[in-house]
């Protein structure tokens, strides 16, 4: 139930603050999203300079990249997935806390990119983990990945509490762990988790 | 720097019975090769790496090159009998003259897998030399000599080259697939390597890419 936005005004002026516990949560929730410290091509080195002085990303509460898996609220899929790499970025995810979020950062990490018809590169990271905000580029400028952040702030915001579209970690009936492919004779087996992704129809 | 014939000729003198031929190359580079026989290739390694005047101390690229069969055409001029009927003779009465023809005669080279060092010397500042190996078949007998135990940097290009072109390489000290996982069968770089049909929509394909989308719509029955 939001508040009413004058109402809310006219009682601040009174000095009295009103909220929300759903406003109040997700709003510690998107000021605060620890980024994992985990690159994969040239898309990272964007991510590094998103990070640095210029763009400062610190600026969204987002500057602490965390080493570990476990202490991680966000994955920024920054790069080419090989097939060979696929099975560890699911392994990571699966090992991050809910709630988690992913970025899927430059044509690689969502569709292949150059490499979508080569026999290494998997065609998008998003057959294998939900993927909630992408980017195109080429890489991506860290404008990009700003707006990305920001993105990801708003369907923070958005998300109710209960009931339809709450976020997973609040739902006992959502998938906690995503099935880890396996490396196949030819190809990862198999080639995408039905759950998660499905082929997109083409309109001719 | 000595030129390749003087290179060779330098080898065939420490290392007797090397067995070395030049492959020429015709661009402007010039960069003739040497290509090794692989039973003396250590031996010429371990000069090159130590003689005073050459000091090839860098093994700077390791390349793999497939060589599919090839089919070589040749003409070759034939001389034969015919048998003609005699000028101003009786109607039937023939002769057997020789005629010479030209005859286009088609053999299967067998191909080979190939493998190009490109050595460099940090001592004296020059190079390139360029040092090539041939495997006798590109099936079964893909067995080549390692050059790790000579040059170090050779461990990780052997192992990419065994890796995607399938030359095994003797007296490797780790070979091992390197890009590809472990599972993975075949050697993708080799020229008739099949991948699996996994195309998807493409917006704008063309040539390679437009011959695997009309092959992968005829097979999923979706027209071109």
């Amino acid at each position: 139930m939001a508040v009413d936005q004058n109402l809310k005004i006219e009682l601040g002026k009174q000095g009295v603050f009103v909220t929300t516990i759903e406003e109040l949560y997700n709003w510690g929730r998107r000021s605060s999203i620890w980024p994992m410290q985990f690159g994969l091509a040239c898309c990272a080195i964007e991510m590094i300079a998103t990070t640095m002085a210029r763009y400062d990303l610190a600026r969204f509460g987002a500057e602490v990249f965390r080493p570990s898996p476990r202490q991680a609220d966000m994955m920024i899929i920054s790069g080419t997935v090989t097939k060979k790499m696929a099975p560890q970025v699911v392994r990571l995810y699966n090992q991050m806390a809910e709630p988690r979020y992913v970025i899927a950062m430059g044509a690689c990490a969502i569709s292949g990119g150059p490499f979508k018809q080569g026999y290494n590169v998997l065609k998008g990271i998003d057959r294998y983990i939900p993927v909630d905000v992408h980017i195109p580029g080429c890489p991506p400028r860290p404008e990009a990945l700003i707006q990305a952040f920001m993105t990801l702030q708003k369907k923070i915001d958005a998300q109710p509490l209960t009931g339809e579209g709450r976020p997973r970690h609040l739902d006992a009936n959502a998938p906690g762990e995503f099935p880890v492919p396996v490396q196949g004779e030819h190809d990862l087996e198999p080639a995408a988790n039905k759950n998660v992704w499905t082929v997109p129809k083409i309109i001719q | 720097m000595k030129t390749v014939e003087e290179i060779k000729a330098a080898i065939e003198a420490a290392v007797p019975g090397a067995g070395l031929e030049i492959v020429p190359n015709p661009s402007p580079s010039a960069q003739h090769s040497l290509l090794l026989r692989p039973e003396s290739a250590i031996a010429v390694a371990t000069f090159l790496r130590d003689d005073g005047e050459l000091a090839l101390d860098f093994l700077s690229n390791v390349t793999g090159v497939d060589w599919l069969d090839k089919e070589i055409a040749e003409k070759v001029k034939v001389t034969r009998q015919v048998s003609r009927p005699v000028e101003g003779g009786e109607p039937g009465q023939v002769q057997m003259v020789e005629e010479t023809v030209e005859e286009t005669r088609k053999h299967v080279q067998s191909g080979y897998l190939e493998v190009v060092y490109h050595l460099f010397s940090m001592a004296k500042k020059h190079g390139p030399v360029v040092l090539r190996m041939r495997t006798e078949n590109r099936t079964d007998r893909v067995e080549l000599p390692s050059f790790t135990p000579v040059w170090r940097s050779a461990e990780f290009q052997e192992r990419e080259i065994f890796d995607l072109f399938g030359v095994v390489f003797k007296g490797h000290p780790d070979l091992r697939r390197l890009l590809m996982w472990d599972e993975f069968k075949d050697h993708p770089m080799r020229r008739d390597y099949v991948d699996p049909d996994d195309f998807e929509y493409e917006p704008t394909a063309h040539d390679e890419v437009l011959k695997r989308a009309q092959e992968h719509n005829e097979k999923q029955g979706l027209g071109t």
